[in-house]
């Protein structure tokens, strides 16, 4: 078996582990604004060069509701909103994301009032998860989805959503949620 | 009369829904235990291998690093059916397989480590066809398993467990025949039912007799069921958390979990051993590869007189529980063909490549996907239509089957041909088939064709499950019952069976933990047992705990128990609802009153799935596009529409209809390799490409429980492979006996490569 851990995941993304610590780089701050939290990360103690936005969100900064499934960009569980596009965070190094406002799963209930976002809302009516590792993700492309689309075709919500890759197959289910979320705002 | 049910049968929202859908849903690389370390394993680039020399100690000194374990230090334990899997080894048998394991307290730290310890391996000769495995020379895998045949049966599932199917008389059987065929159909791509959410397992030791497992399982109850007797008895408790995606694969989940064990025992603090996405593809649960070869006696009217073959079974490189996937296979077999003369000799055999485990489908999927071709050269002789094959063949009241425990069951459920009827009528299948090897409709190179396939399980009534159900005197209730959530909504469904017993809103129910420490015994949600199964435990116990509740409640209401009756916490004497009492009037504020319920086994119930499939096939590509596809069951009684739908859906995912279209691990079986681990090249189908999906439903009531239900989840997949199969052939007018049925085959089938 091809060995492929993090340590090659370094290696092919050009980094070398004494990068990590190089003085050049240690003294670099980056900002990341998470759900509205501003958030102060220092390269080479609370980020190495070769973290992803994935592995900061989770490891650093505790948003465990990133998942991370292929941790290679193609099964969508990681999404989340930067600057209200969709990306996938394992493709991403979090020393890119200076700056940056993020949005995670967990940053789409109202705080206060507990009120859920009218997507969770509508995916729990819809029962529109079975093992819900992926719906972090979906939801959030939909959001971003519907933030530029208020009223997507089936097929466009599709298109956005291929890149998910959900193994229980919600996706009829996923559809329904997402459509009623978009007729109401029609 | 029909019950009208309060919760049983309505849309009601999944008790976790909420936090499914803000992120606080705690899967196993979201739990971190208070010094807790990680695990890595170091993983063979060699198909078969000797280790001839390992060196640790650079490995051992680097910083963070607290336990190194090979073959020469891992504790003892043996896992695998019959005991020939250890924790680790001096011998490699595939690609992937560990070689040796590190905790450290960083993931970085582990990996470097990895990357230290010097190995000199062995080559030795790799085997990875069936055939060639079973020939004398044939490269050896294990001491314990010689010809690299495995022993058969397997002793726990039964005093004589069913391990082929032999009954009446084939020779008499094929003198009766108006037709005779024979064929060999292979299914054997191997696919991986890749659960999104990699394997994983947190392990600490209490102290040298008390383990604590965290596991990301289907069924936790069976990592302590299964293992203990491994870990030499010591007091595992075992706590599931969110499962993300199973399908059969993470129920005892015993490579990881005694990986992470042997390492938490070593460094004396928790370990988590959580696999990486190719570690998944490379060393976790691929199907069994089938292959049968059979001769089929059939009557012009359908009758099947005779069934007569061998069935070859690749498990890779080790069997997590083979045997009774055969034996579930050769149950299933029989209800979906009743024949009177049978002769079907599985062999269990192991090759050089990543262990085949449980997946949804258990040996059913497997033989039927196989089998089914098969019978379908029978019906194109005998010129039946396949809808009315399976409508006649399917077993019924009155028929009977050897199940896995090698007894003879009769059959008391419903009939399932209605429900197959109600399929086809949905389908269109009356206008749709226009015979075997014909189209149903020509569009320039565009072919359409349709197929279906039929498949069940008597395992609905499977093992023993037992349930509290505690009712506290504000009203509400706890369900003590070790069922874990890995999509399926059965913790939420048995909660709603509580709630219905005692009459009150479902929000006032929960459930406990998937903990063994804190429940009674469960097997697991294995199969599609746990609407029958668990159901009738949790019911039974919702029931005692009501009636202890009456026999209180009588002398203070001045009536006599079987008089009562409740609603939202309160009592009253039927028809003076005016004059009802709260539960705490009744119990008094300091007490709980627990029911307790118990399932046994039974295998008198099977459920049935139907698939109808229609593909398009274009004739200059080879390109098959599956564009429709119908599932129809009959389950009794729905418990939550919603929820099942899901699960019928789920027929394209884990490893299911696609199989028969793109869905392989491709095996270089040059080096051992598997080409396609990760997951662009490991083809999975995306939105976009969904086919229309219905779903036809039967709720005929069932001799099952209260509800009158049973399980169907598990069954999904199954039927769908060989109706896609089916359906191609169709198309194209050319038969397909091979999986996936890609581009080439279908090019090549129609003489154009």
């Amino acid at each position: 078996m091809k060995k492929m851990n993090r340590v090659e995941g370094q290696k092919r993304r050009g980094i070398s582990q004494s990068a990590a610590t190089t003085s050049r780089t240690a003294e670099k701050n980056i900002s990341l604004t998470v759900n509205g939290k501003l958030h102060q990360l220092m390269v080479g103690k609370d980020v190495n060069p070769d973290h992803t936005l994935a592995y900061t969100l989770r490891e650093t900064l505790g948003y465990t509701g990133v998942k991370i499934g292929c941790d290679h960009g193609s099964c969508g569980s990681c999404t989340v909103l930067m600057d209200g596009e969709a990306v996938l965070s394992c493709t991403i190094l979090t020393v890119e994301c200076d700056g940056k406002d993020i949005t995670t799963i967990e940053g789409l209930e109202n705080r206060e009032s507990g009120e859920l976002h009218p997507l969770q809302q509508a995916f729990i009516d819809y029962t529109a998860f079975q093992c819900g590792f992926c719906t972090p993700g979906i939801i959030l492309s939909a959001k971003a989805l519907l933030d530029k689309n208020p009223s997507p075709t089936e097929e466009e919500i599709k298109q956005e959503l291929a890149g998910h890759y959900c193994r229980c197959i919600s996706h009829y289910l996923v559809i329904k949620a997402i459509q009623s979320v978009a007729e109401k705002g029609r | 009369m029909v019950e009208k049910y309060r919760h049983i049968g309505k849309a009601t929202h999944r008790k976790d829904a909420r936090a499914i859908v803000t992120g606080s849903a705690k899967y196993i690389d979201d739990i971190k235990l208070p010094g807790m370390l990680q695990g890595r394993v170091l993983r063979s680039p060699y198909p078969h291998a000797r280790i001839k020399h390992i060196d640790t100690s650079k490995a051992e000194a680097y910083p963070g690093v607290k336990a190194v374990l090979t073959y020469k230090n891992v504790p003892p334990w043996i896992g695998g059916i019959p005991y020939h899997r250890p924790v680790l080894d001096s011998t490699m048998r595939f690609v992937g397989d560990a070689v040796a394991l590190v905790a450290a307290e960083t993931g970085e730290s582990a990996e470097e480590a990895l990357e230290l310890i010097e190995v000199e391996y062995e080559q030795l000769p790799a085997v990875y066809e069936m055939e060639e495995a079973t020939r004398p020379g044939a490269p050896q895998l294990h001491e314990r398993i010689p010809g690299n045949v495995f022993p058969r049966g397997f002793r726990p599932i039964g005093e004589k467990p069913l391990q082929e199917i032999v009954m009446g008389d084939v020779d008499k059987g094929f003198k009766e025949a108006d037709f005779i065929t024979e064929g060999t159909c292979g299914y054997e791509n191997i696919p991986n039912p890749l659960p999104p959410e990699p394997p994983g397992v947190i392990a600490t030791w209490e102290d040298q007799e008390h383990l604590t497992i965290y596991t990301a399982s289907q069924s936790a109850a069976m990592n302590r069921n299964f293992h203990q007797p491994l870990l030499g008895m010591v007091d595992m408790r075992v706590i599931g958390t969110h499962c993300g995606g199973s399908y059969g694969t993470k129920n005892a989940n015993m490579i990881p979990m005694v990986h992470a064990a042997a390492l938490a025992k070593a460094a004396g603090r928790p370990v988590k051993v959580y696999f990486n996405k190719e570690e998944h593809f490379n060393a976790y649960s691929l199907r069994l590869g089938s292959r049968i070869h059979a001769r089929v006696g059939i009557k012009k009217d359908g009758t099947i007189t005779a069934l007569e073959g061998e069935w070859l079974v690749d498990t890779g490189a080790a069997s997590e529980m083979a045997q009774v996937q055969i034996a579930v296979g050769c149950g299933e077999a029989q209800l979906a063909l009743r024949c009177k003369n049978w002769n079907l000799q599985p062999k269990l055999i192991c090759t050089n490549h990543s262990p085949a485990g449980c997946v949804r489908g258990f040996g059913g999927q497997e033989l039927k996907s196989s089998l089914l071709p098969l019978m379908a050269i029978a019906m194109e002789k005998a010129n039946l239509d396949p809808l009315e094959f399976f409508k006649k063949n399917y077993v019924k009241p009155g028929d009977g089957y050897f199940w896995r425990d090698g007894l003879w069951w009769d059959y008391r459920g419903v009939d399932f041909s209605k429900a197959m009827q109600k399929g086809a009528e949905v389908f269109g299948w009356k206008d749709k088939w226009k015979g075997w090897g014909k189209p149903t409709a020509v569009n320039g190179s565009k072919r359409i064709g349709v197929g279906v396939g039929v498949h069940g399980n008597a395992d609905i009534g499977e093992d023993e499950s037992e349930a509290y159900v505690k009712i506290n005197p504000d009203g509400r209730a706890v369900l003590h019952s070790c069922v874990s959530e890995s999509g399926m909504g059965q913790r939420s469904a048995v909660c709603k069976m509580v709630a219905e017993v005692l009459n009150i809103p479902l929000e006032r129910v929960e459930i406990t933990a998937p903990d063994t420490m804190v429940n009674p015994f469960e097997f697991g949600l294995v199969g599609s047992r746990g609407t029958y199964t668990v159901g009738s435990a949790v019911i039974e116990a919702a029931e005692d705990a009501k009636r202890k509740l009456f026999a209180l409640a009588a002398p203070v209401l001045g009536a006599k128990p079987e008089d009562l009756e409740t609603k939202d916490g309160k009592i009253y004497v039927r028809g003076r609802e005016d004059k009802a009492i709260p539960w705490r009037k009744a119990m008094g504020i300091a007490r709980t009153l627990t029911g307790q319920g118990r399932f046994e086994t039974d295998f008198s119930l099977c459920n049935c799935m139907m698939i109808f499939a229609e593909v398009e096939v274009d004739i200059e590509t080879g390109k098959t596009d599956l564009r429709r596809v119908v599932a129809a069951t009959d389950c009794g009684q729905i418990i939550d529409p919603l929820v099942l739908a899901g699960q019928l859906h789920g027929s394209i995912g884990s490893a299911g209809i696609d199989t028969a279209l793109f869905e392989e691990t491709v095996l270089d079986k040059d080096t051992g390799h598997i080409m396609n681990c990760n997951m662009i090249d490991y083809k999975w189908r995306t939105f976009i490409d969904l086919p229309e999906f219905e779903n036809v439903i039967l709720e005929t009531p069932f001799p099952s429980h209260r509800f009158k239900a049973i399980g169907v989840g598990e069954v999904a997949p199954a039927p769908g492979p060989s109706a896609v199969l089916m359906a191609i052939s169709n198309a194209i007018g050319k038969r397909i006996m091979d999986y996936p049925a890609t581009p080439d085959k279908i090019l090549k089938a129609l003489g154009k490569i």
